[in-house]
C-alpha cells in the first residue's frame, strides 16, 4: 500500500505533500517523540497529535512513510515549512487515534 | 538588592540555537540589554556553561551554569547550579540517561561546543533535543545531589510543558517555583491551577536567537549577584 492509496481509502487531508508512492508496511502510534525516535520504523505511518517542528525531525529521522496527525491537531507554521523542505507528508483526520489505527490495520492485512 | 534576571537561555550547543548563539555573543547581548544575572540553559546540557561564565567575567554580568532538561513524560524543567563544576558533573550524568541517537544537524540543527571567545571546540554527536529516562517527579532530588534546583518550564506553553503533557502539578511533586512564559497568563494560570499561588514564578524569554532575547523587565531580590546567592535563595522556597 502506497501513502496515496491510504490517502484515498481514509480520506485524509492533505497538509504536506512529500513522496505520496512510498510504500506503507506499518503503523506506530505515540505522542511522546523521543519514545516515537526509538521506536517507530522505517516504512511506518505515525500516528500522533503533535504537529510541531520536531515531529518533522522524528519522522526524518525514523524515515516514516508519512505522518497523520488524527483528530484534526493542529500542524503549526514552523513545522509545516520544515515538513515541506524535507519532503515530509503529513496528513490529518478528525477521527481519533485509535480509530485511524483499527482502519489501517484492516488495510494492512489485505 | 534587585536584581534584572533571564535564567532560561539556549546557546548554539542547543541544536535549535541559533549558531549567533554563541557564549561570548548572548552573554554580551544580555549584558548590552541591562540584565544582572542570567542563566544558559541548553537542551540536556551545561556544556557551554563554563564558558559563558568566562564571557559574563569579562562582561560584568553574573552567569548561572542551568540546563533544561527534557524528563521522561517530555516535560522540560529549568536546573540551576551554583557552579560550572556541579553543572557539568550533572550533565555527565544526564548522556548517561539520554538513547544513543545521533544528531542529524541538516534536519536539527549543529550542536557547538565553544570557547568563551567564540572559538569551536567540538560538536555533540548525540542529538540533544530527545528525552532523558529521568522522571518529573524524581529529577528535583536528582538535581539536588548536585546542589542544583529544578522547576518546570514555560508551563503555559502547549508543547513540552508539565501542564500539557501531565495536566496538574501535583503536590507530591513539592515544586516551589514555575516559570510562566507569557507574563499576562500568570493570573489566569492562577486560578486554574490554586497550587501556584504557594510558588516562585519566573518569566524567563527561553530565547535560542539573539533578536527574541527580551528586554530586562523582571527582578529577582538577592543580597548578592552571585549564582550561589540565587542557589540559596530558590532552596528557601
Amino acid at each position: 500500500m502506497t501513502v496515496q492509496t491510504l490517502m484515498d481509502a481514509l480520506k485524509l487531508t492533505v497538509l504536506t505533500e512529500g513522496d505520496l508512492s512510498a510504500e506503507v508496511t506499518g503503523c506506530y502510534c505515540g505522542d511522546l517523540l523521543s519514545w516515537v525516535m526509538s521506536r517507530a520504523e522505517a516504512g511506518d505511518v505515525w500516528l500522533t497529535v503533535m504537529g510541531n517542528i520536531n515531529s518533522v525531525g522524528v519522522a526524518v529521522l525514523a524515515d516514516i512513510a508519512c505522518i497523520v496527525l488524527t483528530e484534526n491537531a493542529a500542524l503549526d507554521a514552523e513545522a509545516k515549512q520544515r515538513a515541506i523542505d524535507n519532503d515530509v507528508t503529513i496528513l490529518t483526520t478528525g477521527d481519533n487515534t485509535y480509530v485511524t489505527a483499527a482502519k489501517i490495520y484492516e488495510l494492512l492485512k489485505e | 538588592m534587585d536584581y534584572y534576571y533571564d535564567l532560561h537561555i539556549h546557546s548554539c550547543l542547543s541544536p535549535c540555537g541559533d549558531s549567533d548563539m554563541t557564549p561570548y555573543n548572548l552573554v554580551n547581548m544580555a549584558a548590552l540589554m541591562g540584565f544582572d544575572i542570567i542563566a544558559l540553559t541548553d537542551h540536556n546540557t551545561a556544556g557551554n556553561c563554563r564558558a559563558a561564565q568566562k564571557a559574563g567575567e569579562a562582561a560584568g554580568i553574573t552567569v548561572v551554569a542551568g540546563m533544561e532538561l527534557c524528563t521522561a513524560e517530555e516535560v522540560h524543567m529549568v536546573c540551576l547550579f551554583p557552579e560550572a563544576d556541579s553543572a557539568e558533573a550533572f550533565s555527565a550524568f544526564v548522556k548517561t540517561t539520554l538513547p544513543p541517537v545521533k544528531n542529524k544537524p541538516h534536519i536539527f540543527g549543529n550542536q557547538y561546543y565553544m570557547d568563551e571567545q567564540d572559538a569551536i571546540l567540538g560538536e555533540e554527536e548525540i542529538l540533544l533535543l530527545t528525552a532523558s529516562s529521568l522522571t518529573v517527579s524524581e529529577l528535583p532530588a536528582r538535581v539536588a545531589e548536585y546542589g542544583g534546583f529544578c522547576y518546570p518550564a514555560h508551563i503555559d506553553r502547549d508543547s513540552y510543558s508539565i501542564l500539557s503533557n501531565l495536566g496538574m502539578i501535583d503536590p507530591s511533586f513539592g515544586f516551589r517555583a514555575v516559570e510562566i512564559f507569557d507574563p499576562q497568563k500568570t493570573e489566569s494560570l492562577k486560578v486554574q491551577h490554586p497550587i501556584l499561588q504557594q510558588m516562585k514564578i519566573f518569566h524567563s524569554s527561553d530565547a535560542h536567537y539573539l533578536d527574541k532575547m527580551q528586554e530586562p523587565a523582571h527582578k529577582i531580590t538577592l543580597p548578592e549577584n552571585t549564582p550561589q546567592a540565587l542557589l540559596t535563595y530558590l532552596q528557601s522556597l
